[in-house]
């Protein structure tokens, strides 16, 4: 419809638009009629985890990207720069957690550089919400926010309709349950680093090996004040397999019985040069 | 699916005016500008965001001057937009992209970053208006 029209009256907006929605339905009805699929969106199908320990914040990320029953991505990275002292671990659609991270980046960039203060989490956090009620969950973004500022460290859970929770130790994902069972038997308030990397460590581990949507290695990112270390991977808890048996024959398997040598005559006709255009 | 309770759905079935056809001359559906008239078109949303999206900016407005006229009295909002109104009138020709520098500037759409900026960029758009038929119908002989 809108391409009989001109677009005398409104001028044209950025942003959204709906035009195919309508379009979409019918098609999808009607190949669903017919037996088939439409494709669907790639999710990270995720086990994703934070904790808060002495002197900062531990975030921990699996790296299996999923496509349905397939493995899309068997390396993606789902710990995403948000600013120099906060980072943010993605669930949900791919792309949706790739573009939601990127914009509020840019945001927090402009916002910092505008009050010249480093960015706080809470900010982040507000900006996140705020974005995310506005498209009420159609944006399926759930994201586990964190970082350290000048009130000290701070974790949030940011689900995808906009509600958010600040804990000491959060999970979401397909493997949120498996990695929360660690949690809630091993946290400790104030824990040292390593024990805090060891932990989330386990509980990543434990969404790997327990739940399908989950596998690959364990990306960690650990964040104090002044130094954020970017542990990509951790550990590779499924590393693929070597093969044991090789079967390839050894030189002189096969013995040779004769051998004539025919050499050809080629004589040179012409020789060019063709200079390639380097500009 | 909508999640939001009984009265949302209640809502996203009724017949909504906002998306109504363009009314031309003696009250009949334009077709010259509006290509041809189907009810179903019209009347329901064809994604629950539409609506919400397309009177996102003017309701923040809203809220906004609404806040501000609370906290500071009537001359605030009043004096604002004021200035948005003048910002408003300094555009180029309708068939034209227009910066709308001052405008951005006022509202502070300068410092952030959303999807009106990323997708559907009005200056990459495929489709041009037809001038003289925009100029007319700004000048309102149409």
């Amino acid at each position: 419809r809108k391409m009989a029209t001109l677009s005398v009256c409104q001028p044209q907006l950025g942003g959204f638009s709906f035009e195919n929605c309508k379009r979409n339905a019918v098609l999808e009805a009607e190949v669903t009629k017919l037996g088939c699929n439409i494709p669907s969106a790639r999710k990270t199908g995720t086990t994703i985890c934070g904790v808060v320990f002495k002197d900062g914040i531990v975030l921990g990320a699996d790296t299996r990207a999923t496509e349905g029953m397939i493995v899309a991505d068997k390396n993606c990275s789902k710990i995403h720069y948000i600013s120099p002292n906060i980072y943010c671990c993605g669930a949900g659609t791919a792309a949706d957690t790739e573009m939601t991270t990127q914009i509020i980046s840019s945001n927090l960039e402009l916002h910092s550089l505008s009050t010249s203060r480093l960015p706080r989490v809470a900010t982040a956090n507000r900006m996140l919400k705020q974005m995310l009620f506005r498209y009420q969950g159609h944006i399926g973004a759930a994201l586990v926010l964190g970082g350290v500022d000048c009130n000290g460290p701070h974790l949030y859970s940011i689900y995808p309709h906009g509600s958010t929770d600040k804990l000491p130790y959060v999970t979401m994902g397909s493997g949120s349950l498996a990695a929360m069972a660690v949690f809630e038997d091993r946290y400790k308030q104030d824990m040292e680093e390593e024990d805090a990397k060891r932990l989330v460590r386990d509980a990543i581990a434990a969404g790997i090996f327990n739940d399908l949507g989950s596998g690959s290695n364990i990306d960690l990112c650990v964040i104090t004040k002044g130094r954020v270390d970017y542990l990509r991977p951790h550990d590779m808890a499924n590393k693929k397999g070597v093969r044991t048996g090789n079967y390839k024959y050894k030189q002189g398997t096969t013995g040779v019985l004769t051998k004539s040598v025919i050499k050809l005559d080629l004589e040179v006709v012409e020789e060019t040069v063709q200079t390639m255009d380097t500009s | 699916m909508n999640t939001r309770g009984l009265r949302s759905q209640l809502k996203d079935s009724v017949p909504v005016t906002g998306m109504g056809q363009q009314v031309g001359a003696y009250g009949v559906q334009d077709t010259l500008r509006s290509g041809f008239s189907s009810v179903k078109n019209e009347l329901l949303p064809s994604h629950a965001l539409e609506l919400s999206e397309k009177n996102f900016q003017l309701n923040q407005d809203k809220m906004n001057f609404s806040n501000l006229r609370n906290i500071q009295g009537l001359h605030a909002p009043l004096k604002l937009q004021m200035e948005y109104r003048a910002a408003r009138q300094i555009q180029r020709l309708p068939f034209l992209q227009s910066s709308h520098l001052a405008l951005d500037t006022l509202k502070g759409n300068d410092e952030s970053i959303s999807f009106e900026d990323i997708l559907n960029d009005p200056s990459q758009s495929e489709m041009v208006g037809e001038p003289h038929i925009m100029m007319e119908y700004k000048l309102g002989l149409m």
